[in-house]
């Protein structure tokens, strides 16, 4: 009777739970472009200046740069990424002026030195441009912890050393303004005359905040060209319409699925019906955790994962059947079953998972995408398919619920005496 | 219901080996020859895929083209039901994809274009990287089947795999399907299926070993027959279930995913038989090789 309680518990639960989350799970899950509509761009990135070259600070800093200026043409959560030495990728979704998104995008970041013209509105804004991103010297930006050790200076570098001279005299004890497109980055005051080319920036810079000034500097003096690759746009009706229809196409398969399992193994069948639910639950729950955007490929991979979701349920259940017809009672049929049946299960996850992880760490794009899916749909088939599936039918099994042979697809005829 | 699956397996194998052979050489013959139909993914040039309201006809977009300036060599224009693909051979710039957008919604308001513009470069390197991904991927699992099983189950997995991955790629290239980026996912989910699917029987396998007192190579193919029929019933009814799943795919999800659809479908089927027909005799023939079969199995499990 406790058993019973405790199972009946253990199923309440786990639907309230569900039920309880799934909505806010679902809307919330992050749609790939080729679901949900939108374009994606592959950047392939030049040094401006010929003989120039690509750093990695360079290609991250122009990435974020990219990402500054994509959220603030108003499109939702821009994704960005780098690819390799000298490729960025960009997703934008829900943009409706896209050509003149596109125009904008590609201009490389412009920064520029500023003071003040007189005709400025505002404290913070400067008209007249000093310096530009191409009067410092290539990578001479650098930055260091100050006398106090409490915070970090920027040093930079220009080519011209009179240039720097003749505006440290002007704007002596005035603002300097840092500024990256139409930012205004920083606003320092120039304390000396500056003759041997080089200045330090000091603002209280935290080591982070030094790191990108210097790094924005950097990429500044050379910009990277950014030219497309590849690109594709997906208009969202068709992407809503894809989604649709593969979704349905999941319902109709999964419960194709779970009437042929009760219809097969009965209560296992039942109990593995249960499980399969959950196992798409949990799934999507770590989708959330872990922020993945579910894309095509990753649909893929979760149609894997609940193949392979239900094979591990009927190797075990097939495994009890064979026991229960070579004699065994009920008890020892089930235990004996998902005892043998557990390692097989193991070794073609586990397998399966080193396949997926090696496509993990070499893979690119897709390939990746799909591989991560299918580590995580493993990891939650091993939690959901082998363990909790088991703990459920040991406690009916042990609660004398199942009685008789037929319960769990076996007929008295098949069972041989022992 | 219940069959008797006891068959014999290895026996019947030679006929099965051949036809994966002679499928094989058709393969490479084929992939030599025709090559792949690769879709615009792996061509130069844009596809243009448009979702109307109203069934528009080729004659329509034909003209709407020479208005537009963007009659190209060689586009192929194809009219569906509430669906138009325009494919141009040369990379439409986003000016042009612009003019084409505002020319289309001028024939049907309601017109959603889906535009895909590729370098061919892109395509061909996610190509190469999966396939490199593939085969180190295959170095890891030989190196965990060796270590749990034996080396021979882990060589005998290990063709069945590529032979599926193989086979899949040959329909395509037979059939003249079209290959595009998803057709990489799907081959590399079939990858997925077939090493999961082998492993199960292999286990049998190795579990019959261990109870069975194998004296020659007749012995030996006792345990290959007897693991294969205990396994039979779980591999239809797995293969069924995934297949359902495949089958529901094709015939009720999106346009875009039919070929991966129909890729998976394939690779299922050929995933099955080779664990049976293909990696299990495989395995006995590369054990029948050790001439003194021992009288116990080796102590290779734990």
């Amino acid at each position: 009777m406790k058993r019973i309680i405790t199972f009946v518990a253990v199923i309440v639960v786990c639907i309230a739970v569900m039920a309880g989350t799934s909505p806010t799970l679902l809307s919330k899950m992050k749609l790939g472009l080729d679901l949900k509509g939108g374009f994606e761009i592959l950047y392939q990135a030049q040094p401006m200046v010929p003989g120039g070259k690509i750093t990695k600070e360079s290609l991250n800093q122009t990435a974020a740069s990219l990402e500054k200026r994509a959220n603030k043409l108003g499109t939702s959560e821009p994704e960005v990424s780098t690819e390799g030495a000298d490729r960025i990728r960009l997703k934008l979704a829900g943009v409706k002026n896209e050509d003149e998104v596109r125009k904008t995008i590609q201009k490389p970041a412009v920064l520029t030195f500023r003071s003040k013209d007189g005709k400025e509105k505002s404290a913070d804004q400067y008209n007249k441009i000093e310096l530009n991103g191409t009067d410092f010297t290539e990578n001479g930006a650098t930055y260091h912890i100050d006398e106090f050790n409490k915070y970090y200076v920027v040093i930079i570098k220009v080519k011209d050393k009179s240039k720097l001279a003749e505006i440290s005299k002007r704007l002596f004890g005035k603002n300097l303004a840092i500024y990256l497109d139409e930012t205004l980055l920083s606003a320092p005051t120039v304390r000396a005359e500056l003759t041997d080319g080089t200045a330090s920036i000091s603002g209280e810079y935290t080591r982070e905040a030094a790191q990108e000034l210097r790094d924005t500097i950097n990429l500044g003096a050379l910009p990277l060209k950014l030219t497309e690759k590849y690109s594709q746009s997906v208009g969202a009706t068709l992407g809503k319409l894809s989604l649709d229809q593969t979704l349905r196409a999941g319902i109709i398969g999964s419960l194709i699925i779970l009437i042929f399992m009760i219809s097969v193994y009965r209560i296992p069948g039942l109990v593995a019906s249960f499980t399969l639910i959950v196992y798409t639950w949990m799934l999507i729950a770590f989708f959330y955790f872990a922020g993945v955007t579910l894309t095509l490929p990753g649909i893929a991979a979760f149609i894997l994962g609940i193949g392979m979701a239900v094979d591990a349920n009927i190797i075990t259940d097939e495994r009890i059947k064979e026991e229960l017809r070579s004699g065994k009672s009920i008890l020892s049929a089930v235990k004996a079953g998902s005892r043998t049946s557990f390692r097989t299960v193991m070794d073609a996850h586990v397998t399966t998972f080193i396949a997926a992880a090696v496509m993990y760490g070499l893979g690119t794009g897709p390939v990746k995408g799909f591989a991560f899916v299918l580590m995580l749909d493993l990891i939650v088939s091993i939690i959901t398919n082998i363990f909790f599936s088991r703990y459920l039918l040991h406690l009916l099994v042990k609660a004398n619920i199942i009685k008789s042979p037929k319960m769990l697809g076996v007929k008295e005829s098949e069972i041989r005496a022992l | 219901m219940r069959f008797n699956w006891n068959f014999d397996y290895v026996k019947a194998s030679k006929y099965f080996y051949t036809a994966s052979i002679i499928l094989t050489i058709v393969g490479i013959i084929c992939l030599a020859v025709f090559k792949l139909n690769y879709g615009v993914d792996f061509r130069a040039g844009s596809n243009v895929d448009v979702k109307t309201s109203i069934n528009l006809s080729k004659e329509q977009i034909e003209k709407v083209l020479v208005d537009t300036q963007l009659n190209q060599k060689d586009v192929h224009i194809t009219p569906g039901e509430g669906r138009v693909n325009i494919r141009f051979p040369e990379v439409l710039s986003p000016t042009q994809e612009a003019t084409l957008k505002g020319a289309l919604k001028g024939l049907d308001a309601k017109a959603s274009p889906e535009v895909n513009t590729v370098d061919p470069e892109i395509a061909k390197e996610l190509q190469r990287n999966a396939i490199y991904s593939v085969l180190l991927a295959s170095l890891g699992i030989i190196a965990y089947v060796t270590i749990r099983f034996e080396w021979r189950f882990a060589v005998a997995s290990i063709v069945a795999l590529l032979h599926d991955a193989f086979m899949v790629i040959t329909v395509f290239s037979i059939f003249r399907l079209e290959v595009n980026l998803t057709f990489i996912i799907a081959v590399l989910t079939i990858v997925g299926y077939s090493i999961n699917d082998t492993v199960v029987i292999f286990d049998r396998v190795r579990e019959n070993m261990r109870f069975a007192k194998v004296k020659n190579l007749s012995d030996l193919k006792t345990v290959v027959n007897q693991s294969i029929a205990q396994t039979m019933t779980r591999s239809i009814n797995t293969v069924f279930t995934v297949f359902i799943a495949s089958v529901c795919l094709l015939i009720f999800g999106s346009e875009s995913i039919r070929m991966f659809s129909l890729a998976m479908v394939i690779g299922l089927l050929f995933g099955a038989y080779s664990s049976i027909f293909i990696a299990s005799p495989l395995w006995y023939a590369l054990k029948g090789l050790n001439k003194d079969v021992k009288p116990n199995a080796p102590k290779s499990t734990v």
